[in-house]
């Protein structure tokens, strides 16, 4: 990918993240985007101090920042694979530093709580690893950059028998699996 | 065969065992092996109708003795259609014990048996004869080859073997004690015998889930987490390399499930649009989908005895329900009916060998339970209430069940017998879950 286009989905997916778009766009990165309806301003990309002038320690810091925005798990309902806007939004920001760090590729990993049939709990992990996924690429993020697996039920984030726990087992996890070093803060 | 049943003999469930009966003898072709070994027929017991017939089985002497005797007792207890009887007195820990091995039918007859077993270890294996206490007289002896190994694992099945027939000369129906059962501890996949002895592990590295038997009581199926997914595996159960079905290399690919005549497994597919139902052809060839979920989840199919519909489960209605199906994908049917909004879910269900009944999970107020529904009637009968039950699988006499119970505080493998509701513990260390209930497995292996 060459430095136009890049910047081009950068722009798309600048433009998307600012949109909040809910509906479902196209993944093929056309030249210009749908124009999108004024929306809530979503909460903005992670705070950066990204620029040229950065020192090493600036840098590392700012590499931190973008892997942990990166590698936030997001959380779903009961025996549900729908995103909540708070879960947009941290997707929204994996867009943009996933659009700004190309060679980095992550697995998504879908999981549930130790309620309902454990059989059924992969098809329904895999069903939110799927979801998160597809929100990502219809925001530009490469096809090839993303693959998922479903853990079911059976890694829990949290042990316990209550809501407390069940709430944080219910989970995507985001697990950078190639490209690490080249991890870059999203684009202002 | 059918006709040797004598009305005077059952208790007071006759029509409902006689029924079953019936469907099991005509469908379930491995019933028919009791007659590769004798001529079992029904003896003509006499004993109180609506009781569990009182049976005595002897001390036996010689090597290994006490161990057969020990083991058929065993097995005729947890068979649930006797009532195994030890000497007034003893503790119940030792009411299975046997009574000396002479021969007293007045002594039998006080203690309320109708039939005594009699074992004798012979050169190659054993000498059983089974007494009719009222008539005062021997109605049935086979001989049982053993094999030589006293106290080994297949000498072990093979005494099962003895137990099932007598059962069956005594009963009606063929005993379930010679059967093996898969499950999974620690994310790998275990088997153990019927009557809880002889666990060992089956399964290689890798997290693996939903062992599944092939009908030849030998070959195995599971899912295996991979770097790259699930995927199936077929192994014998005796040992050797695994095999990763072809088809399953990438994605989510769960709970296999044999067709009756062993040449095709149904699992589940899960990629970026939803799980589906599949089905390949063992000996080769690309997979068929046979659900059309749309996004939804379909998994843990099984087969009916037939081979002709395949029960799953589907949250295709929003929520996880049990439907059947043909086995090309048509006449899908919603099994379990539920209330719109209803926040509890149906799911795991697993196809009777009499065809007639499938059990299920159900929650009920979140917990899971174990239910049946009949085929005939869509009735729906609760089997448990203590603690959470849930992935239930038939045994080949289709009365009584294996399942996962939390009642102990870790979840463990309980047997059911779904006429009496007794409950037995199968596994005590580590936990258990996902259980599979081989067919018999007399003859050979």
């Amino acid at each position: 990918m060459n430095a136009r286009s890049l910047y081009a989905v950068s722009s798309i997916a600048a433009v998307l993240a600012l949109g909040a778009c809910h509906k479902k766009v196209a993944p093929a990165p056309a030249p210009a985007p749908a124009p999108t309806q004024a929306a809530p301003a979503p909460p903005p990309p992670p705070p950066t101090t990204a620029a040229p002038t950065n020192t090493g320690a600036d840098m590392a810091s700012a590499r931190d920042a973008a892997r942990a925005s990166l590698t936030a798990p997001i959380y779903f309902d009961l025996d549900s694979d729908a995103l909540s806007d708070a879960d947009r939004a941290s997707l929204d920001a994996k867009v943009g530093i996933l659009n700004a760090s190309p060679g980095v590729k992550i697995r998504v990993a879908g999981h549930t709580d130790e309620r309902g049939s454990d059989e059924y709990n992969l098809a329904l992990g895999q069903r939110r690893a799927a979801a998160a996924k597809r929100y990502l690429t219809q925001h530009g993020v490469p096809d090839a950059s993303i693959d998922i697996i479903s853990y079911g039920e059976e890694h829990p984030a949290m042990d316990g028998h209550d809501e407390a726990a069940w709430s944080k087992n219910r989970r995507d996890e985001f697990e950078i699996t190639a490209g690490a070093d080249a991890l870059k803060p999203a684009a202002q | 065969m059918i006709a040797l049943i004598r009305s005077d003999l059952l208790p007071a469930r006759t029509p409902r065992l006689c029924f079953a009966l019936a469907m099991a003898l005509c469908l379930a072709p491995f019933m028919s092996r009791a007659q590769d070994t004798t001529h079992a027929v029904r003896i003509g017991l006499t004993y109180q109708p609506g009781t569990k017939p009182g049976v005595i089985v002897l001390a036996v002497r010689g090597a290994w003795g006490d161990s057969i005797q020990g083991i058929i007792a065993r097995d005729l207890d947890y068979g649930d259609r006797v009532e195994v009887i030890g000497l007034p007195g003893t503790p119940a820990a030792s009411s299975l014990e046997g009574i000396g091995p002479g021969v007293s039918y007045p002594l039998w007859k006080s203690l309320n048996a109708a039939a005594a077993v009699q074992a004798t270890v012979t050169s190659s294996g054993v000498h059983v004869a089974v007494h009719d206490v009222t008539g005062r007289k021997i109605v049935q002896v086979a001989d049982f080859p053993l094999p030589p190994t006293g106290g080994s694992t297949e000498w072990r099945l093979a005494v099962h073997g003895v137990a099932d027939e007598v059962e069956q000369w005594i009963t009606g129906t063929r005993g379930v004690a010679q059967t093996r059962i898969l499950f999974v501890r620690g994310g790998r996949v275990y088997v153990v015998d019927s009557d809880g002895f002889g666990e060992r592990l089956i399964s290689d590295a890798g997290l693996s889930l939903s062992p599944a038997w092939a009908p030849d009581g030998h070959t195995i199926s599971y899912s295996v987490l991979g770097s790259r997914g699930w995927s199936i595996v077929t192994k014998d159960v005796a040992g050797g390399a695994g095999h990763t079905l072809p088809s399953t290399t990438t994605g989510l690919n769960t709970t296999p499930a044999f067709s009756p005549n062993g040449l095709t497994l149904a699992y589940s597919h899960g990629d970026e649009a939803g799980t589906d139902l599949m089905l390949v052809d063992l000996a080769g060839g690309g997979p068929r989908r046979i659900t059309v979920g749309h996004g939804s989840d379909n998994t843990s199919p099984e087969f009916s005895p037939n081979g002709r519909r395949i029960a799953f489960t589907s949250g295709r209605a929003g929520h996880p329900e049990v439907y059947i199906m043909d086995v090309d994908g048509s006449n899908v049917e919603l099994l379990t009916p539920f209330n719109f909004g209803d926040q509890n879910y149906r799911s795991n269900p697993d196809w009777a060998p009499d065809a007639q009944h499938i059990a299920f999970e159900s929650q009920i107020g979140g917990i899971f339970q174990i239910m049946v529904i009949s085929l005939r009637d869509r009735s729906v009968k609760q089997l448990t209430s203590e603690g959470v039950n849930e992935d239930p699988a038939w045994a080949p006499d289709a009365r009584h069940l294996v399942f996962t119970s939390s009642r102990t505080g870790v979840k463990q493998l309980f047997i059911l017998d779904s006429e009496s509701g007794r409950a037995r513990q199968l596994t005590h260390a580590g936990g258990a879950r996902l259980a599979a209930w081989s067919r018999s497995l007399g003859h050979g292996r």
